[in-house]
């Protein structure tokens, strides 16, 4: 599709006579560009030139490798991902196919299901943060009023602290991943169902025949991106367990910032590169899907 | 089945099982539909349930408010806890750090736009592509680096860190989005502009603008939410209580063992409303012109 507007172009420019007026273009066109260069030197290449020439010593990474929570936060991170990301798309997959089902309260619920999303995720985290208080929080008081018993220290447990972690990430992103396969689903063809319908399809062979097929590279596309972004998810473990108990739920991106705060800078941007080699080939799976 | 008995009961008995097929569907439906809706309110109940009660109430566990209040709104608004000094404080910086993000990301990103996908800029594709890379990299890892550079800039505690970073982060995504847009007005205009005798200038201003207004509404929307909502970035760059943005300020109330808790609830939902409201407010652009750049499928 470029080399048609590149040519298309060239017969524009080619329609005005003089050849200045060419070069004049495309130093305008320079001149609009300066700006973001300008901020991209500044505040992306010139940052991360700094931290790869802060954690270029090999020590670093013999320290950070060898730091248990280090390799905990690993672990961390891929139980996390694996998790989180299979169980957001697997119910975004199925609610999708569930908000197009025609109801008046269902398209009011639709309206209401994007709030997530809709709303910052500071107040909220905190707000799940006081539910799972063992104490005061309204889940364990709750527990104690039908049990009589104390009911678990929800934080207090690294099992269950991510596990909430992850909840919390599922639930502030589920309704965008919905709406985005809810766009793929309303693209495929109603034919194709009604012709099905007509042949006695079942609704699992329209899934696997139609819907699937049709919707199959969104859905990796969308793996993709949010693997990418799941990997940068900062709040939902530190605002929820701030990493804690004992740093047994730090996952790669709070792990960067405690490192920081420690005033091991070296080590933090030593977790940034090591952090690399499971985001590069992402990145460039995304960008040869965008760039086509 | 129908052969063996009359027609009169077979179609009562058909009618019958209609409705409760229907039913059923109905039910399912609903066992859907309503856990979906516990899941999605919960925390959000939560919070509003502890803004209008008072701390007694609040800490009892109580899923209703016992006498509702307005009690916290008056404490917030007239800074009564130390907690709160710099609420209004704090909420102007919210308020201008987004805005400044929002202007500068149009800016930046219009023109980065317009210059590749209209003036076909030498290298252009390879600034996209710098872009795009950067929207890849998630920011939480260039976090720590833009610390580092911005000390190193001098401009650490000030409103202006904020801002610039904000800014890197939020331009590369508008450039794409609006370069995809801008892909698609016709080649006509630019010519016809170009026959009149149109300088580059006079393009971008007359022609260019007023076609893209749609998707500058969508992308400064997207730039003032991201700044709006940022925490980690806020809360590595200001430190001083009078920079401080309200998610900063929010984040700090965890710092006691016996925080207000019923306050901290309140300020997250004051903090929560704008976002929340631009957002329905402009859901038509966001979904089409954000979804759509998000994932191309």
């Amino acid at each position: 599709m470029s080399t048609v507007t590149l040519t298309a172009r060239d017969g524009a420019t080619g329609a005005v006579p003089s050849k200045g007026k060419i070069s004049s273009w495309q130093l305008w066109g320079m001149i609009l560009v300066t700006p973001y260069l300008l901020v991209f030197g500044l505040f992306v290449i010139y940052p991360v030139i700094y931290a790869f020439w802060l954690a270029h010593e090999p020590q670093s990474y013999v320290e950070l490798w060898s730091d248990p929570i280090f390799q905990r936060s690993v672990v961390n991170t891929l139980v996390f991902l694996f998790i989180g990301i299979n169980l957001k798309m697997a119910l975004a997959l199925m609610l999708s196919g569930f908000f197009l089902i025609q109801r008046w309260w269902i398209k009011a619920l639709t309206v209401i299901f994007i709030l997530p999303w809709a709303v910052p995720s500071i107040p909220t985290i905190l707000s799940v943060r006081f539910m799972l208080n063992p104490e005061w929080g309204v889940i364990n008081q709750t527990w104690f009023k039908l049990t009589f018993e104390d009911g678990p220290n929800w934080l207090n447990d690294p099992t269950l602290a991510l596990f909430f972690a992850i909840l919390v990430h599922v639930w502030k992103s589920l309704p965008f991943w919905t709406l985005i396969l809810l766009s793929g689903r309303l693209a495929i063809s109603a034919d194709l169902y009604e012709a099905a319908s007509v042949d006695g399809a079942s609704k699992l062979q329209k899934f696997r025949f139609i819907t699937w097929p049709s919707m199959k590279q969104l859905y990796f596309t969308s793996l993709t991106l949010s693997t990418i972004w799941s990997l940068g998810d900062f709040n939902s473990v530190y605002l929820l367990t701030g990493g804690g108990p004992a740093d047994l739920t730090h996952v790669l991106a709070t792990l960067g910032i405690r490192y920081l705060r420690l005033a091991q800078v070296d080590l933090s941007m030593a977790t940034i590169v090591s952090a690399l080699p499971l985001i590069l080939p992402l990145v460039y799976f995304m960008m040869k899907r965008l760039s086509k | 089945m129908t052969t063996t008995v009359s027609a009169a009961p077979a179609i009562k008995r058909k009618r019958k099982s209609r409705f409760l097929a229907d039913a059923t569907t109905e039910a399912k439906l609903l066992l859907v539909g309503i856990p979906l809706f516990i899941w999605t309110m919960l925390p959000v109940y939560h919070l509003c349930l502890f803004a209008f009660s008072d701390k007694q109430s609040a800490f009892s566990g109580n899923w209703f408010p016992e006498k509702p209040t307005l009690r916290n709104f008056e404490i917030v608004f007239g800074q009564k806890h130390y907690f709160l000094n710099h609420f209004w404080q704090q909420l102007w910086n919210s308020v201008f750090i987004a805005t400044m993000v929002g202007v500068l990301t149009l800016i930046v990103a219009t023109t980065a736009a317009f210059a590749i996908s209209r003036l076909k800029v030498r290298g252009g594709r390879t600034v996209l592509n710098m872009a795009l890379f950067t929207y890849f990299i998630p920011a939480a890892f260039l976090a720590v680096p833009m610390y580092r550079t911005m000390a190193f800039y001098g401009l650490l505690n000030t409103d202006w860190a904020l801002i610039l970073a904000m800014l890197a982060i939020a331009s590369p995504y508008a450039i794409w989005v609006l370069k995809q847009a801008s892909d698609k007005l016709p080649l006509e205009l630019d010519e016809a502009a170009i026959m009149d005798g149109a300088t580059p200038l006079q393009l971008f201003r007359l022609v260019y603008l007023p076609l893209m207004a749609p998707s500058l509404v969508a992308v400064g929307t997207y730039a003032v939410l991201l700044a709006w909502n940022e925490y980690l970035y806020a809360f590595l760059l200001l430190s001083k209580e009078s920079t401080l943005t309200l998610p900063v300020a929010l984040g700090n109330f965890l710092s006691a063992d016996d925080s207000p808790w019923e306050l901290l609830m309140t300020t997250g939902l004051i903090y929560a409303l704008p976002p929340a409201a631009v957002y329905y407010v402009f859901r038509k652009y966001m979904v089409s012109g954000l979804t759509a750049g998000a994932v191309k499928s």
